[in-house]
C-alpha cells in the first residue's frame, strides 16, 4: 500500500512555486485558489497538478504529469507517463504512453505502453493498449482492445495503436450501476 | 497521505474489491481450452466478458487472442435489480442490454450467470447473446448440475484464469442465490439456434457447455411454444 503511493507522494511534498509551463496547457478555465500549492514542479521531469485545480480544456505535454486535481476535455502525453492520484479526477479523452490510475477517469483511455488500473482506481471508458493491468479492487468498465503478443510482423506499429478516441458508447454508459 | 484519502479509497474500491480469497484453489476446466482455441485463429476477435471484471483475465485473454474485450457484469445488474425490488423487469432490461450489432460479437464468456436467472429472464438473456455471436463464433457457459444448498449467504463466484486448463474459483457476496438447475433441454432450447458442441460435467457439479454459431445459422426470435411464460 504504502509503495504504490511513492509514485504519487511528491504531490504532499513541500510546494515550491512552479517554473514557467513545462507543460503546455490550452486551458479554458482553471480555479486555483492556491497558486504555489497546485501547480510544481517537481524534480526535473516530473508536474504535478494539485487537489484544488480544475481544468477544462486540452492538456499537453512532454514530460509525465501526476494530476491530482479535475481535468475535463483532452490530455495528451504522447512519450510520458500520466499519473492519476487517487484524488484526481479525470473526464477527458487521454493519450499517452503510460497511464497509472488511483483515482477516477471517465472517458476513454489509449496508451502506447500500458494502462495500469490500481487498486482504488476507477476507469469508466474504453482502453486501447498493449498491456493492460487491472487490480483487485480496481473498477473497471468498458472495453480493453490490446495487441496480440509477439505478433509483430503483420500488425501495426504501435505508435498507429493511438487512435482518435472512439465515441463512448451511450447504451453501454446507459446500463451502469 | 491525509486519513480522509484512506476512507476514501476504501470507498471507491467498494464495488469490485470483494474478490474473494485469493489464494482459492485451482479447479481444472475443459471447455475453456477449447473456447480460446475456437477464437485464436480469428483476427483482433471481440469478446464479451459477462463477468465480474477480472484484471488478470483481461490481461490473459488481451495476451492470448489479441482480442478487443468488452466487460459487462451482468451480476451487477441482477444486484441492483434485487436491491431495487424490480427483479421482474430483468428481462426487459436484458432485452435492450447489449447494444452491440447483430453477429458482432466473436467470443462470449458467461460464467455461471445462468444460475442465477430464473427461466424466463434466462431466455432472454440466451436470445440476445446469440443475436450478437457472429457466425463461427462460440459462446461459453457453466450450469450447476445439481442443487445444492450451501450455508450462509448467498455468493457469485468471480472466475480467475489461472491457465488455459485451470480456474480458480473465488466467491464473493451476492444479492440473489442459484435459482432452479436447468436440464440440457431447456439450455439446448434457450440457446437455439447455436449448437452444443462440446459439454463437460466437472466434478466440482459444473457443466461446462460451449455453443458455436454456425455459418448458416440465423438467430431468429424465440417461438412462443419455445419462450417459457
Amino acid at each position: 500500500m504504502w509503495k504504490r503511493d511513492e509514485a504519487v507522494k511528491p504531490t504532499a511534498g513541500p510546494a515550491t512555486p512552479s517554473s514557467p509551463a513545462a507543460v503546455s496547457q490550452e486551458v479554458s478555465a482553471v480555479a486555483a485558489p492556491k497558486p504555489p500549492d497546485t501547480r510544481q514542479q517537481i524534480g526535473r521531469d516530473m508536474v504535478n497538478i494539485g487537489k484544488s485545480v480544475v481544468i477544462k480544456g486540452e492538456l499537453n505535454g512532454s514530460e509525465d504529469l501526476t494530476v491530482e486535481g479535475h481535468v475535463e476535455g483532452k490530455i495528451e502525453l504522447k512519450d510520458h507517463v500520466l499519473t492519476i492520484g487517487p484524488n484526481g479526477k479525470i473526464k477527458a479523452q487521454v493519450f499517452a504512453k503510460a497511464v497509472i490510475v488511483l483515482g477516477e477517469i471517465n472517458g476513454n483511455v489509449t496508451a502506447s505502453e500500458k494502462v495500469d488500473i490500481r487498486d482504488g482506481g476507477s476507469v469508466d471508458g474504453d482502453i486501447i493498449s498493449p498491456r493492460v493491468a487491472i487490480a483487485e479492487g480496481a473498477h473497471f468498465r468498458g472495453s480493453v482492445d490490446m495487441q496480440r503478443k509477439g505478433v509483430a510482423a503483420g500488425m501495426q506499429p504501435q505508435a498507429a495503436q493511438v487512435q482518435q478516441p472512439q465515441a463512448p458508447k451511450p447504451a453501454v454508459a446507459a446500463a451502469a450501476h | 497521505m491525509a486519513l480522509s484519502d484512506l476512507f476514501n479509497r476504501k470507498r471507491k474500491g467498494d464495488g469490485d474489491a470483494d474478490a474473494g480469497p485469493i489464494d482459492a484453489p485451482g479447479h481444472p476446466t475443459k471447455a475453456l481450452p477449447k473456447f480460446l482455441s475456437c477464437l485464436a485463429n480469428r483476427s483482433q476477435p471481440v469478446l464479451l466478458d459477462l463477468g465480474p471484471v477480472v484484471g488478470s483475465n483481461v490481461t490473459f485473454l488481451g495476451e492470448h487472442l489479441g482480442c478487443k474485450i468488452f466487460v459487462e457484469n451482468l451480476f451487477k445488474d441482477i444486484d441492483r435489480h434485487v436491491f431495487e425490488e424490480k427483479i421482474g423487469e430483468l428481462p426487459a432490461f436484458f432485452e435492450k442490454r447489449f447494444p452491440q450489432d447483430d453477429a458482432s460479437v466473436d467470443g462470449i464468456l458467461c460464467w455461471d450467470v445462468f444460475d442465477y436467472l430464473d427461466l424466463r429472464t434466462a431466455y432472454v438473456l440466451a436470445h440476445q447473446l446469440s443475436r450478437i455471436l457472429r457466425p463461427g463464433g462460440a459462446l461459453l457457459a457453466q450450469f450447476q448440475a445439481a442443487a445444492v444448498q450451501k450455508p450462509g449467504p448467498p455468493t457469485y463466484t468471480r472466475y480467475v484464469v489461472v491457465d488455459p486448463a485451470t480456474l480458480q474459483y473465488r466467491p464473493y457476496a451476492a444479492a440473489r442465490g442459484q435459482q432452479k438447475v436447468l436440464p440440457n433441454r431447456d439450455i439446448q432450447r434457450m440457446f437455439e439456434p447455436l449448437q452444443v458442441t462440446e459439454q463437460f460435467l466437472l466434478k466440482t457439479n459444473i457443466r461446462e457447455v460451449l455453443f458455436r454459431k454456425t455459418a448458416s445459422t440465423v438467430a431468429a426470435p424465440p417461438t412462443s411454444a419455445a419462450r417459457p411464460e
